[in-house]
């Protein structure tokens, strides 16, 4: 695959203002953002976050209120049809018609397109030559996604964009999409993505925008926006039923290294920086107060550890 | 560029997924054939129909006469209230309450809105009064073109086209909407008309295998004439098949479901298959409905069909319904290309 020409000065995608309502609800509000040539942006966030309406909008489907946007330096006022040769879109949770096989199914993508990969490089492309003439009803879940991947990829798109491309999939299926989509970006591809999951923004993104209620909450490089916790490690404490209530937010936070405390049910959620002189003292502590443990964690921070933190919310949550 | 490589596969998909459905298939070409062989059996003018008539037990009067009648079935009941109940169910067509004596005329008990009613009726009389049943000789009209069947089959083929266009067209927008496929498509730089005109070609393609396979069924089987030239026949299916797939695009074009859609459609074809003569003729209907009647597409259809084949009329004298027809096209595809919902 040749994108190369992309890789330069503009940006593959540029918007500014978004602004979209529908009756009194401000789905998207004023969203700005861009995805360097050869770059992938992830925009994150959960359900209802204006994720989906955002994407829409700049793939043509929805009309913004509000805002510009500029696809590889066009407009989708004067060149719509320019952007839709050059742009790859996958939708969330697109079906197949279940009676086609395989390659009639991106034989007709291909159809729609005046060049492009053939039936055989865009089946290879996403591991389904094997599958070539099964019909969609025969597929798993990952290998319809792989298609529908392999759709929006058939004419050599010089942007991708995907809405959330691996709900629903198992681990495995996951890696495959992953795997699919790091070579289109290694060949110089640019990719705009949306997704609830952090691994997936974490492993493929260079950019996250973080948005919750139509409105970027955070924004920049994953380890930066994860770096923005300040947090060496997050924590996690379980006490016996009914023994977190002798805990008080204020007593956790005068300890060494704790700087932030969250509640969740009986468990205590601890970010904290110098992890082992933080967790020492945390169990000197605990002993002090003849509080037992269930049992402790400790993982590194994540970017959905950084959501939880900005909105008290969880990204797979509605 | 040219746009025939995505016509071309938008409508070799339509074909081909229609193909893949057996129910779609067998209701498309063996309903209409069933139906077309089980009506013209039960239709078929050889025999006159016998009338029954109902005589309670007790009535004494000498029923030779009536029971000699050969297109008279007389049936007896002990009680009149099982004279009742059969006449309620249809079983006989009327039931003799007085047998009337010789200075007095019979009194029958029947529903007088019933066909059969007139004839029970005139053959008591005839029966009682001793006139010769054979005192007017039959000439029988036994010629192909002129059989209830002859009458039946254009209508059925007509109706066929109408269903087969709304029904295979509006539930393909539908179920591709629902799958957001439309949406799919939008994002690409694939031409609307491309994807409406795959439905017109595809509903060509499905109009030669339907309309050869009935027609043959129908000459063969049937013996239903086949009386116009072709070339005007084809020109009447082939815009009767394209009026109803503009109509089938037209009640799709919001539809959000496959249900949605369902209902639209049985409201669009429910008074064309009631008004529009496939069954029996709508000249029955009163004469103020009459304009309105001939103004739907599907009437159109059936009285070209009809001239064509059983009056082997050509395009040339079927001008008013062609006309309507076209205007249905234009106004059907107008509409739905106004109206329709991508997303």
């Amino acid at each position: 695959m040749s994108v190369g020409a992309a890789v330069g000065t503009v940006p593959a995608l540029r918007a500014e203002g978004l602004v979209k309502r529908f009756g009194d609800l401000t789905a998207v509000d004023g969203i700005d953002l861009e995805v360097r040539a050869g770059t992938c942006l992830a925009l994150l966030g959960p359900n209802g976050a204006g994720k989906t309406t955002t994407i829409e909008m700049l793939e043509g489907l929805q009309a913004p209120d509000e805002g510009s946007i500029e696809i590889l330096g066009l407009g989708w006022d004067r060149d719509g049809d320019e952007i839709r040769r050059r742009i790859g879109v996958q939708l969330q949770e697109t079906r197949l018609q279940e009676k086609i096989t395989v390659t009639e199914t991106i034989r007709l993508f291909r159809s729609f397109y005046p060049s492009g990969l053939t039936i055989e490089a865009a089946l290879d492309l996403v591991g389904l030559l094997e599958k070539r003439d099964a019909r969609i009803e025969t597929l798993s879940g990952g290998q319809h996604q792989r298609l529908a991947l392999a759709c929006s990829m058939v004419h050599e798109p010089e942007l991708l964009f995907l809405d959330e491309p691996s709900t629903g999939l198992d681990p495995q299926a996951r890696r495959r999409v992953w795997e699919i989509v790091e070579r289109f970006k290694g060949e110089g591809g640019s990719l705009l993505l949306t997704t609830h999951y952090m691994e997936e923004a974490e492993r493929l993104a260079d950019e996250v925008i973080i948005v919750d209620s139509g409105k970027v909450i955070a924004r920049g490089t994953p380890a930066s926006v994860i770096g923005s916790l300040e947090a060496e490690s997050i924590v996690e404490l379980f006490p016996r039923a009914g023994e977190s209530v002798a805990l008080t937010d204020d007593e956790l936070l005068a300890l060494a290294g704790v700087t932030e405390v969250r509640r969740e049910g009986s468990a205590i959620t601890l970010a904290v920086s110098e992890t082992q002189a933080a967790v020492t003292t945390i169990l000197g502590h605990l002993a002090d107060r003849g509080v037992e443990l269930e049992a402790l964690q400790t993982h590194a921070p994540t970017l959905e550890d950084v959501f939880v933190a900005l909105t008290g919310k969880h990204l797979r949550d509605g | 560029m040219t746009r025939w490589p995505e016509l071309r596969e938008l409508t070799r998909l339509r074909v081909v997924a229609f193909l893949r459905e057996p129910e779609a298939v067998v209701w498309v070409f063996g309903f209409p054939m069933l139906l077309a062989a089980v009506l013209g059996f039960a239709f078929r003018s050889s025999e006159p129909r016998t009338v029954v008539l109902g005589v309670l037990e007790q009535v004494e009067a000498d029923l030779a006469a009536l029971e000699a009648d050969p297109r008279l079935e007389v049936v007896r009941f002990a009680e009149p209230e099982d004279a009742e109940r059969a006449l309620r169910v249809a079983r006989i067509d009327a039931f003799l309450v007085e047998p009337g004596s010789a200075d007095e005329a019979p009194t029958l008990r029947l529903d007088p809105s019933r066909d059969e009613a007139e004839t029970v009726r005139l053959r008591v009389l005839l029966a009682l009064s001793g006139v010769p049943r054979d005192d007017v000789s039959i000439d029988a009209v036994t010629e192909r073109g002129s059989r209830y069947v002859d009458f039946l089959f254009p209508g059925l083929l007509g109706m066929n086209l109408m269903g087969t266009g709304i029904w295979a067209i509006g539930f393909a927008v539908a179920d591709l909407r629902q799958r957001k496929l439309l949406k799919r498509y939008l994002v690409t730089p694939m031409r609307k008309t491309s994807f409406l005109g795959s439905f017109l070609l595809s509903r060509l393609v499905f109009l030669v295998m339907e309309i050869t396979l009935l027609v043959l069924f129908a000459v063969f089987a049937l013996g239903v004439p086949m009386r116009g030239d072709l070339a005007s026949f084809g020109v009447v299916a082939l815009l009767g098949a394209a009026t109803f797939a503009g109509i089938g695009i037209l009640t799709a074009a919001r539809a959000k479901t496959i249900e949605g859609a369902s209902g639209m459609m049985n409201l669009v074809m429910m008074p064309m298959w009631l008004a529009s003569g496939i069954f029996f003729s709508y000249e029955r209907f009163p004469e103020v409905v009459q304009p309105a009647i001939r103004a739907l597409p599907l009437t159109a259809l059936n009285d070209a069909l009809r001239k064509s084949m059983l009056e082997g009329a050509s395009v040339a004298s079927m001008g008013v319904e062609l006309a309507v027809m076209a205007a249905w096209l234009v106004i059907g595809f107008a509409l739905a290309l106004r109206l329709f919902r991508w997303q």
